[in-house]
């Protein structure tokens, strides 16, 4: 079992296909106005395998999000893209035109967001919107029509004529929830890009919800990538873990490996914070001094340093690229290999 | 003893223009002993706010009644209730107004409770409140977007300070912060209990803080308390098949437990909420894998299991199985 944890399905991945389905490198997201440069995201690299779940773990204001819909070019004016590659398969997303683009959106990426309410139009039923989808990418009304049923049912409803009949607002959140991603899946992505979609949630059907997304990749194989600032939730589903702190990623690891021995002060900070059964009743939980801060206000070298109990010198004049930690973990910390535990 | 809150089968219908009203509360009984915290857990529609409202009059009870020190609350002795009692919201943004300073926010509660009402008088009381929470008088001018997620929470505790309260009912308030700061709002909640000596109403459907922070637990279930009693108890030791599926449900930050959680629940699957409503007998009954026929037909009353731990379930026996969530931490052996 531990070494299911460990990440088979990268090992196996690895194996058959070393190519990542998706890559991303050195991709900076800002705006841009007249000489006045922005930048939220600064240089995020990232991979996701074939049929592998990666975690997405950071605050608010880490650039997660944007990361994630720079992928799907859905960025929010006037934000962009500033720098930097995606990789898709074979293809660079950055260079392709909009019409491409939205054969890959869909059939190749897709996303469910974090409030169902606000991305389901409240005019039409469940099924308008499924089928609308499915025919955008070329299917037959009686075969979109088909199909909707179909991933309406593999999402876990016992009544899916019921539901397809149905107005969001007739739904609960979680049942809309549900049928977000029904719609995400019916194109049969090869990559599931999830952005907190259990949040709001409770978390009896949050559990669902997981366990729902576990078994359709495990059956399809398709890519996770699972946005999220709940640990539980991270450690529950995912291979592996990107955490990002002000708009770069600041330690990749197996997730068992992140749980266990994270490197990174940030995310040793971030486990550490959490009240758990080893905690006493009542007892100090460790804090992490001051706050969050505004990735385009950073301080020269690790923007970490601030908050950091280790920092030095070095720390205040370079930041720190992703190195090389054993047992493919990477962080971006100058500290030395015996400082860390 | 003494308790700081007591509620007597408190009932609360929302009535609707078709239909029969909605009971959001059919008679909640729960007590807090003073300068402890009472935590309430459950899912969304059980009642948890609600209670919330009535325990700071911002609503009335359709029956029953609340004590707060002993003493009944009169209809209508709202502005005594809130100097006993204050509530603190999930989302200081939202409880903030926007346009206000933040002496400003906390200096007009001062004056509505003809608190330090002059100049400098209320200035300094307003540098008191903010030392307390741990911010600098230098906040006293900002306003809310100025601050960060566990700032804002900080000034929401200080503005319920201000009418010195010898209660807080907290409404989910560590949930709407980022993961860095939740740890600072819990310590400063407990800080401030202890040199205060306040009572504390902790409402939250996040296990892992209210089993750091509570001294007793009461769980509800569509408008009823199913089971409560000791922390340790409830969350350790949970007897009533809901209070189970909850704490099996809560994912924890550790990938082993997690593992052993995903082989166990194909065994037994928590259900999740139906639309089921049961009419009689218990109303878990359409979720609970143990239901038989006499949670049909008889609701199950609230007994006693052990020192202070009361139960709600037909079907409920001692067992000493502990839940995954609760259970020892292996994924360090996994790793090794």
């Amino acid at each position: 079992m531990a070494e299911a944890m460990a990440g088979t399905v990268t090992k196996e991945a690895a194996e058959t296909a070393a190519a990542p389905l998706l890559s991303l490198r050195d991709v900076h997201v800002g705006s841009h106005r007249r000489r006045e440069v922005r930048e939220i995201v600064r240089g995020v690299d990232l991979d996701v395998l074939p049929g592998e779940k990666v975690g997405v773990v950071g605050e608010s204001g880490s650039g997660k999000t944007l990361t994630m819909l720079s992928v799907l070019r859905l960025l929010p004016r006037p934000l962009e893209v500033l720098e930097g590659q995606i990789r898709f398969e074979d293809r660079n997303l950055t260079d392709l035109g909009e019409r491409e683009m939205e054969s890959v959106r869909g059939a190749g990426v897709a996303m469910v967001y974090q409030d169902p309410m606000t991305s389901l139009n409240p005019l039409l039923r469940v099924r308008t919107q499924i089928v609308e989808t499915l025919r955008g990418h070329g299917a037959s009304k009686a075969a979109a029509r088909e199909r909707t049923r179909e991933v309406l049912g593999q999402v876990g409803f016992v009544d899916p004529e019921r539901v397809e009949a149905a107005f969001p607002h007739e739904l609960s959140g979680g049942m809309v929830q549900r049928v977000m991603i029904a719609m995400a899946i019916a194109t049969s992505p090869r990559l599931l890009v999830a952005d907190e979609p259990t949040t709001a949630l409770d978390v009896t059907i949050q559990q669902q919800i997981l366990d729902l997304v576990d078994s359709l990749q495990s059956r399809t194989g398709m890519s996770v990538v699972w946005v999220s600032h709940d640990l539980g939730v991270i450690a529950r589903l995912v291979d592996r873990v990107c955490v990002m702190y002000a708009g770069r990623v600041v330690e990749n690891a197996p997730t068992l490996r992140l749980f266990v021995r994270p490197t990174h002060p940030y995310s040793q900070a971030l486990l550490g914070s959490l009240p758990g059964p080893e905690v006493g009743h009542r007892a100090q939980l460790t804090q992490i001094g001051g706050s969050p801060p505004d990735p385009t206000l950073l301080p020269p070298g690790c923007p970490f340093r601030p908050r950091c109990p280790f920092a030095f010198e070095r720390c205040a004049q370079e930041e720190p690229p992703l190195l090389e930690r054993g047992d493919g973990s990477f962080a971006a910390c100058w500290r030395e290999p015996r400082e860390w535990c | 003893m003494v308790l700081a809150l007591r509620t007597v089968d408190l009932v609360k219908v929302y009535h609707v223009r078709r239909g029969p009203g909605v009971e959001a509360l059919q008679g909640v009984s729960v007590e807090l002993e003073s300068g402890r915290t009472l935590g309430i857990v459950g899912e969304s529609g059980c009642g948890k706010s609600t209670l919330a409202r009535l325990l700071v009059g911002l609503e009335r009870p359709t029956s029953g009644s609340i004590e707060l020190f002993g003493e009944a609350i009169a209809p209508g002795g709202h502005r005594e209730l809130a100097r006993s009692i204050q509530l603190v919201f999930q989302d200081p943004y939202s409880s903030l107004d926007p346009r206000l300073t933040v002496s400003t926010a906390i200096g007009e509660v001062l004056a509505v409770h003809g608190l330090a009402a002059r100049g400098r008088q209320r200035e300094s009381r307003v540098g008191d409140l903010l030392a307390m929470v741990a911010l600098g008088r230098r906040f006293a001018d900002c306003y809310p977007h100025e601050l960060s997620g566990g700032q804002a929470q900080r000034v929401a505790i200080a503005r319920a300070l201000a009418v010195e309260p010898r209660a807080l009912v907290l409404d989910e308030p560590t949930s709407a912060l980022d993961v860095s700061v939740r740890a600072e709002v819990i310590n400063l909640l407990v800080r401030l209990q202890d040199e205060l000596s306040l009572s504390y109403v902790f409402i939250s459907h996040d296990l892992a803080t209210v089993r750091h922070l509570a001294d007793t637990i009461d769980v509800m279930y569509l408008g009823l308390v199913v089971e409560s009693g000791p922390y340790g108890e409830v969350l350790g030791a949970a007897l009533h098949p809901y209070t189970r599926a909850l704490a099996e449900a809560v994912p924890v930050p550790d990938p082993a437990r997690e593992a052993k959680r995903r082989l166990r629940a194909d065994g037994e699957a928590v259900p999740p909420p139906g639309t089921a409503i049961a009419t009689s007998g218990c109303s878990y009954r359409p979720r609970c894998p143990l239901a038989e026929e006499v949670c049909r037909t008889a609701r199950p009353e609230l007994v006693e299991f052990g020192a202070g731990h009361l139960v709600a379930c037909h079907k409920a026996k001692r067992d000493s199985s502990v839940p995954v969530a609760w259970g020892a931490s292996d994924s360090r052996a996994a790793l090794s």
